[in-house]
C-alpha cells in the first residue's frame, strides 16, 4: 500500500483511495442521484398522463404490451449484475483473472440485452405504438430509451474499464473505477425494476 | 526522504504554478483562474440583462409607445429572465464558490479540477449559444418559462424555441458537473479538524444550492428535451389532443423553477452570513439555526412548486397542501433574518460598502418576503399573479439575493482576488444609488400589479392611469443601472490602482483571509489544521502565515496534492493527486458546441460531427497519463 | 445616524407611495365590485398591515443595532448571547410560525367560500388568440364582452382553442387560467351595473397585450332582453348601401373567419359579428369602435395589433364604406 507524507511530524496517508474514502466514487455516487431523479421525473410523467387519460390505458386501438420478451430481457439484464458484483469483490482481493472475466460476461449480458430491445423488442413496439402516434408511444420510447441509452453509455464504460483492466492498472488498493462502473451498473439495473413494473406490468395489472 | 525546507513555497511554487497569461487560458485548471472567468462572465451577462431590462423601460415608460414591436419586446423579456437567472444569479454564486471554497475549507483545489473548467467552458458556451440567436433575430420569445401550446411547433414555428431548450440542456451539463464538483469537494476536501459543525455558513449555503441543483436539474432537462422531441419528431408530452396535457410542462417546469429561486437564494444568503458578523465584529449568533434554516429551505422548497399554478384550476386539495408549505417555507428564511438581527445589536456594526450592501439586502429581502407570503395565499395569489406585484415580489427576492450580496461581494472579496481595496467613497455612492434605483424601480409595481397591469405586455393603454408608475421605474431602473455601473468601474479600477489590501484588511475570521492577497498558486502554504468555528479570531498563528507542522499545518508538498478528509469530522483519509491544466474540457465544450448547433439546424452532420468530437475529448481527458491515480 | 436615519427616510418615501396607490381610476382589485373579489382582497389589508409590521421592526432593531454600536468599544462585545437562541426560536419559529399558520388558515376559509358551489346562469368563454369567445345558453355568441345580470352569480366554464390565456377582472375576481384541452371553472358576480376591466393574465403570444375584455352587468330585465336579443339573427340591412356591405363582406375573405347569424357566415375563427354594433371596441379593447376606427381596422388591423390574425383587405375606399355602413347596422332592433 502506498503511503505518503504529509509534512506533519509522524503522519503517513495513503496515496490511493477507493470506495467512499475516493472523490470518485463520490462523483459517481452523486451522477446516480441526478440520473436516478431523472428518471423518477420521467416515470412520475408516465403515471400523471395516464391517469389524466382516464380507465382506457393503452388507448384504444394499442394493444397491451406482450410480456414474454421483456421478461426474458430483464433476467438477462438483472443477472448481468452478477458477474460485475463478483469482478468487483475479486479484484478487491488482487485477482486480475475473475476481474477481466467477470466484466467480460457482464458486458455480454447487458450488450444481449440492448440488442433484443433495439432489434427484436422496438421493432415490434414501432409497429404497434411509435412515439408519434399519442401519449401512450411516446412515455414508452421515452423511458425505454432512455433507459436503453444509459445501458449503451454503461456498455461504453465498461469497454474501457476492461481495456484498463487488461493493461493491469488495476489491484487490490487501486480499484475505485472498477467500483464506479460497477456501481453505476446496479443503477441501471434497478432503474429497470421500475420501467419494466411501469411500461410493461402495470398496463396489465392496474 | 528529502528534507523539507522551513518554508517550502518555493516548492509548492513550482508544483502548482500554471503558465500565466494566454498560453494556459484555455488549458486552465487552477481554481481561482476559473472563478474569475466565471465572475466577468457573470457579470458581462448582468451588463447584457440590464441592457434588455433598460430599452424594456424605456418601452414602457409611458403609454402606448412605439419604440419596439412586440416580438422584439417579447425576445427581450424572455432573454433578461433567462440572463439574469441562468447565466448571471446561478453562475455568479457558483463562481464565487470555486474562489472562495476550497479557501474557506483549508484546501489548495476543488474535488475535479478539469469538471471545474468543463463547466465554466460549458457556461460560457451555453450563453453564447444562446445569445446567437439575436444575431438571426430569433431569441426565444415565448418567456422565460416557455408555457406550451405557445411554445409548440404549431405557435411557435421559428428556431427561437430550440435556441431556448437546447441552451438550457447545454447549460444543464454543466450546472450538474458543477454541482458534483461543490458537493464532492465541500464534504470530502475540508480541512482536518473542520467538522461540519465548524464548516462556514457560506459553504453550508452552497452545498445547499448545489445539493438542489443536483435534484432541480433533472426536471429542466427532461421537460427541455420533452419539448424538443415534441416540435421536432412529433412526439406527444404536451398537446392534449394526443393524450398529453399542457400542465405537464409546468408541473416539470416548477419542479425545477421553484428549487431555483432558493438556489439563488441560498448562496446569498451565505454571503450575507459572511460579511455581516466581519463588519458586527462577532459571530453570527444562532449558526447552528442559520445552518438548519438554509437546508430546510432547501428541501421545503421542493414541496412548493405548484404554487405557481394557482391559476390553473387544480383541485383544491392540491392547492391547500402546497399554500401550507409555502407559508412555511417562509419560516426559515425569518429564522435567518432574525438572526441578523440579533448579531447586529450584539455587535458594533461597522458601516463599510460591503456592510451597507448587506443591510440594505436584509430591507429588499424582508419586502421581497412578505410579499411573497402574501401570494402564499391561494386567493390572494389568484388576484395577483401574472400581475406586476408577481414582477415585485420576485424582484426583491432575486434581483434583491442576486444583486446585492453579489456587490457587497466585490466590495469583500474583490481586495482578497486582486490584492487591492476598492475605493469606498465611490463604493457608498454606488451603494445609494443602487438602493434608491432599486426600490424606484421596484417598489411602484406592488401598486401596479394591484391596480391591474398584467405582466409580459409591450404596451398598455392610456387611460388606466399606469403612466406615472411606469415612468417611475424607468426612472429608478437607468439611477440603479448608474450605481451598478460604478461598482464595476470601481472594481475594474482598484486592480490597478487600489490601495493594497494585505492578507486580512477585514480582521475577518474564515480561513480565506490567512493566505496572501490574491493567494499564492498553491493557496495554503501549509494546510491548516482547525480547531475553531473561527479560525482567524481563535487560532492567532494562522494570522502569521502558514500554520507550523508543530500546530497541525500540513505542507503536503511533494507533489502536486490535496488531501481528502472524513465526511463528518474531517480526519485525514487519503493524499490525493490532482491533475494539471489540460485543453480537453475545452475541446469538449467545442464538441458539444457543435452538437448542440447541429441539433439546432437539424443538419446531420454537424452534429454527428460534434458528438464524436466530444466522445474524442472525453477520451482525451480520461486517458491515464499518471497524473492522478484514479482512472 | 447615517444608516438609521437612512431607514426611516427611506421607509416613508415607500410607505406613501404605497398609500397613494389607492386613489386611481384604474381595475383595481382593491376597487372591489363583487362578492368574489371582496372575499380574496379581505385576504390583503390584514396581511400588508402585518407586513408592514414586520418589516418596520427589522428596521428598527437593525437601526437599533447601528446606534448601539457607536456606542459600545470592540473589546466589551461578548460571544456568548444568552438570549440569542431563545430570540431566534420565538420570532422566527414562534412567532413567525403562528402568523403564517394564522394567515394560512384564513385563506384556507376564503379559499372555501369562493369555491362553494351554487346555482346560477352557466355561460362558456373560450380563449382565441387574441380574443374572448362567450356562448350563453341559448346560442347568443358574442365577442369580448361578458354580459352578466347585476347581482346574480354566473357560472363560467372555460377553456382555449390555441395557447394558454387568463381571464382576470380585477374589480370581480380571482384569475382562472383557460387552458386547451382541459376545461376550468370559476364565477362572476358583480353587486351592481356597470362594466368592469378586465384582461388576459397569461402570456399568450404578440398581442398578449392587446387582449382585453369588458365584464358589462346589466340590471336583471336588461340582461334578460339583452341574452335574447344576441341569440337573435342579425338585423337585415335596410338601406341600400348596407346592403352592399352585406354583399361586399359575403363575397369576401370576411366569411372565413367571422360568423353573421341569419346569413350563410358561419365560421368561427374570428369574433361573432352578428350584433358587433353593440360592442364599444375593437380588437378586444385596444381601440374604441366608430366608423373611423372600424374602416382603418378593416384596412389594416396590424397597424393597431401586430401579429393578429386578421390579415389586411383591399377593398375599395367605396366598397369599404358600405361595409363599414352594414356592420354598425347590426344592432339590436329598435323596441
Amino acid at each position: 500500500m502506498d503511503l505518503v507524507e504529509t509534512g506533519k511530524p509522524g503522519e503517513l496517508l495513503p496515496h490511493v483511495a477507493s470506495g467512499a474514502r475516493s472523490l470518485s466514487w463520490w462523483g459517481m455516487a452523486l451522477l446516480i442521484a441526478t440520473e436516478a431523479t431523472l428518471f423518477a421525473l420521467l416515470i412520475a410523467s408516465y403515471w400523471y398522463l395516464r391517469f389524466r387519460a382516464g380507465p382506457v390505458w393503452p388507448p384504444h386501438g394499442i394493444e397491451k404490451p406482450s410480456l414474454g420478451l421483456p421478461l426474458i430481457m430483464s433476467g438477462i439484464l438483472w443477472s448481468s449484475s452478477i458477474p460485475a458484483h463478483w469482478a468487483d469483490r475479486a479484484i478487491q482481493k488482487g485477482s486480475q483473472f475473475r476481474l477481466r472475466l467477470g466484466l467480460m460476461l457482464s458486458w455480454m449480458l447487458g450488450a444481449t440485452f440492448l440488442l433484443l430491445q433495439i432489434f427484436a423488442e422496438y421493432p415490434h413496439s414501432l409497429k404497434i405504438n411509435p412515439p408519434s402516434s399519442g401519449s401512450y408511444g411516446t412515455l414508452f420510447f421515452s423511458i425505454t430509451g432512455l433507459h436503453g441509452a444509459h445501458v449503451a453509455v454503461g456498455l461504453l464504460v465498461s469497454l474501457w474499464v476492461q481495456a484498463r483492466a487488461w493493461q493491469g492498472a488495476f489491484d487490490e488498493h487501486r480499484h475505485v473505477s472498477v467500483q464506479n462502473f460497477v456501481m453505476y451498473w446496479h443503477f441501471v439495473d434497478i432503474v429497470w425494476v421500475f420501467v419494466l413494473a411501469t411500461i410493461y406490468l402495470s398496463p396489465r395489472f392496474l | 526522504m528529502t528534507t523539507l525546507a522551513d518554508r517550502p513555497s518555493e516548492r509548492l511554487e513550482q508544483l502548482w504554478a500554471e503558465e500565466p497569461g494566454l498560453g494556459t487560458w484555455l488549458s486552465t485548471v487552477d481554481h481561482k483562474r476559473l472563478a474569475k472567468k466565471y465572475l466577468y462572465t457573470a457579470i458581462t451577462f448582468l451588463i447584457l440583462g440590464g441592457i434588455e431590462a433598460s430599452v424594456m423601460r424605456l418601452q414602457l415608460a409611458h403609454s402606448n409607445l412605439k419604440l419596439l414591436d412586440p416580438e422584439t419586446y417579447n425576445q427581450l423579456f424572455t432573454m433578461h429572465g433567462i440572463t439574469m437567472i441562468f447565466l448571471f444569479a446561478v453562475p455568479v454564486f457558483s463562481g464565487f464558490g470555486v474562489y472562495m471554497i476550497p479557501l474557506m475549507i483549508g484546501s489548495r483545489e476543488m474535488a475535479f479540477p478539469r469538471l471545474n473548467a468543463f463547466t465554466y467552458w460549458g457556461f460560457v458556451a451555453a450563453g453564447i449559444f444562446m445569445y446567437s440567436s439575436f444575431l438571426i433575430g430569433k431569441a426565444p420569445d415565448g418567456g422565460w418559462f416557455n408555457y406550451p401550446p405557445l411554445t409548440s411547433q404549431s405557435f411557435s414555428p421559428g428556431p427561437n424555441i430550440d435556441f431556448y431548450a437546447l441552451g438550457l440542456i447545454f447549460l444543464g451539463l454543466a450546472s450538474t458537473g458543477a454541482a458534483i464538483n461543490f458537493i464532492t469537494t465541500i464534504l470530502k476536501m475540508r480541512a482536518p479538524g473542520m467538522t461540519l459543525n465548524r464548516m462556514p455558513i457560506f459553504v453550508w449555503g452552497e452545498l445547499a444550492m448545489q445539493v438542489s441543483i443536483l435534484f432541480a436539474q433533472p426536471a429542466l432537462t427532461l421537460a427541455t428535451v420533452m419539448l424538443m422531441l415534441q416540435r421536432h419528431w412529433h412526439w406527444h408530452f404536451f398537446d392534449p389532443g394526443a393524450g398529453g396535457d399542457a400542465l405537464l410542462w409546468q408541473h416539470l417546469f416548477w419542479i425545477f423553477g421553484h428549487p431555483l429561486v432558493y438556489i439563488v437564494l441560498l448562496p446569498g444568503l451565505g454571503i450575507v452570513a459572511t460579511i455581516l458578523p466581519t463588519f458586527a465584529r462577532r459571530p453570527m449568533v444562532g449558526y447552528t439555526w442559520v445552518v438548519l434554516a438554509e437546508m430546510a429551505t432547501a428541501f421545503i422548497g421542493f414541496g412548493v412548486w405548484v404554487h405557481h399554478m394557482f391559476a390553473t384550476g387544480l383541485p383544491s386539495l392540491a392547492l391547500s397542501f402546497v399554500s401550507l408549505t409555502s407559508f412555511l417555507v417562509a419560516i426559515p428564511s425569518g429564522i435567518q433574518v432574525f438572526a441578523y438581527l440579533a448579531t447586529l445589536v450584539t455587535g458594533k456594526p461597522k458601516l463599510t460598502t460591503p456592510m451597507l450592501y448587506v443591510l440594505g439586502f436584509i430591507l429588499i429581502f424582508v419586502i421581497g418576503g412578505v410579499s411573497g407570503v402574501m401570494t402564499a395565499s391561494v386567493p390572494l395569489d389568484q388576484t395577483v399573479t401574472d400581475s406586476y406585484f408577481v414582477v415585485a415580489h420576485f424582484h426583491y427576492i432575486m434581483g434583491g439575493v442576486a444583486l446585492f450580496p453579489t456587490l457587497a461581494a466585490l466590495y469583500y472579496w474583490g481586495p482578497k482576488m486582486f490584492g487591492r481595496l476598492l475605493d469606498e467613497r465611490w463604493g457608498k455612492i454606488s451603494f445609494w444609488l443602487t438602493f434608491i434605483g432599486f426600490n424606484l424601480a421596484f417598489f411602484p409595481m406592488h401598486i401596479l400589479g394591484v391596480i391591474g397591469m398584467p405582466r409580459r405586455t409591450y404596451t398598455y393603454a392610456s387611460h388606466l392611469g399606469w403612466d406615472s408608475w411606469n415612468l417611475t421605474e424607468t426612472i429608478g431602473t437607468f439611477i440603479m443601472g448608474v450605481g451598478i455601473l460604478i461598482t464595476i468601474v470601481n472594481l475594474v479600477r482598484s486592480t490597478r490602482r487600489g490601495e493594497p489590501a494585505g492578507n486580512d484588511p477585514w480582521d475577518a475570521d474564515t480561513l480565506e483571509w490567512a493566505t496572501t492577497s490574491p493567494p499564492a498558486d498553491y493557496d495554503f502554504e501549509t494546510i491548516p489544521e482547525v480547531r475553531s468555528l473561527h479560525p482567524l479570531w481563535d487560532q492567532p498563528e494562522l494570522k502569521d502565515g502558514a500554520q507550523p507542522p508543530e500546530l497541525g499545518g500540513r505542507p503536503l508538498a511533494h507533489g502536486h496534492r490535496v488531501l481528502a478528509t472524513s465526511l463528518l469530522d474531517a480526519k485525514p483519509e487519503a493524499v490525493v493527486d490532482m491533475p494539471h491544466e489540460s485543453l480537453w474540457p475545452f475541446f469538449l465544450t467545442v464538441g458539444l458546441m457543435g452538437f448542440f448547433y447541429g441539433a439546432l439546424t437539424r443538419i446531420g452532420l454537424v452534429a454527428a460531427l460534434g458528438g464524436f468530437v466530444s466522445l474524442v475529448s472525453i477520451v482525451g481527458w480520461i486517458w491515464p497519463r499518471g497524473q492522478t491515480q484514479e482512472m | 445616524m447615517k444608516g438609521e436615519r437612512a431607514y426611516l427616510r427611506r421607509f416613508s418615501v415607500l410607505l406613501l407611495i404605497a398609500l397613494a396607490g389607492c386613489a386611481t381610476k384604474s381595475p383595481s382589485l382593491l376597487d372591489a365590485k363583487g362578492p368574489a373579489e371582496r372575499t380574496a382582497s379581505s385576504i390583503w389589508w390584514p396581511m400588508v398591515w402585518v407586513a408592514t409590521a414586520v418589516t418596520v421592526f427589522v428596521v428598527v432593531m437593525g437601526a437599533y443595532g447601528v446606534v448601539r454600536g457607536r456606542r459600545i468599544r470592540e473589546e466589551d462585545i461578548r460571544r456568548d448571547v444568552p438570549w440569542g437562541d431563545r430570540f431566534i426560536l420565538i420570532a422566527g419559529l414562534g412567532v413567525s410560525g403562528a402568523i403564517l399558520i394564522g394567515f394560512f388558515v384564513f385563506s384556507l376559509a376564503r379559499a372555501a367560500t369562493l369555491a362553494r358551489a351554487q346555482p346560477g346562469l352557466e355561460i362558456t368563454v373560450i380563449g382565441h388568440d387574441w380574443w374572448w369567445e362567450i356562448r350563453y345558453p341559448n346560442g347568443a355568441v358574442t365577442a369580448n364582452e361578458i354580459h352578466i345580470p347585476a347581482g346574480q352569480r354566473v357560472n363560467i366554464s372555460l377553456t382555449s382553442v390555441d395557447v394558454i390565456h387568463s381571464l382576470w377582472v380585477p374589480q370581480l375576481g380571482p384569475k382562472i387560467d383557460l387552458i386547451p384541452g382541459r376545461t376550468t371553472h370559476a364565477w362572476l358576480k358583480a353587486d351592481q351595473p356597470g362594466e368592469y376591466r378586465g384582461q388576459c393574465a397569461e402570456y399568450c403570444g404578440l398581442q398578449h397585450a392587446h387582449m382585453a375584455f369588458f365584464v358589462i352587468a346589466d340590471p336583471p330585465n336588461d340582461f334578460v332582453t339583452w341574452m335574447a336579443n344576441t341569440a337573435n339573427p342579425a338585423t337585415p340591412p335596410s338601406s341600400a348601401l348596407a346592403m352592399q356591405g352585406q354583399n361586399v363582406f359575403l363575397s369576401n375573405t370576411c366569411i372565413g373567419c367571422h360568423a353573421i347569424k341569419g346569413t350563410p357566415a358561419n365560421a368561427t375563427l374570428g369574433p361573432d359579428l352578428t350584433h358587433m354594433a353593440t360592442r364599444t371596441t375593437l380588437g378586444a379593447g385596444t381601440i374604441p369602435l366608430n366608423a373611423n376606427t372600424l374602416a382603418a381596422w378593416i384596412r389594416n388591423p396590424g397597424q393597431f395589433k401586430p401579429g393578429v390574425t386578421m390579415p389586411p383587405t383591399t377593398l375599395t375606399s367605396q366598397e369599404l364604406n358600405a361595409l363599414v355602413t352594414y356592420l354598425l347596422s347590426l344592432g339590436f332592433p329598435a323596441r
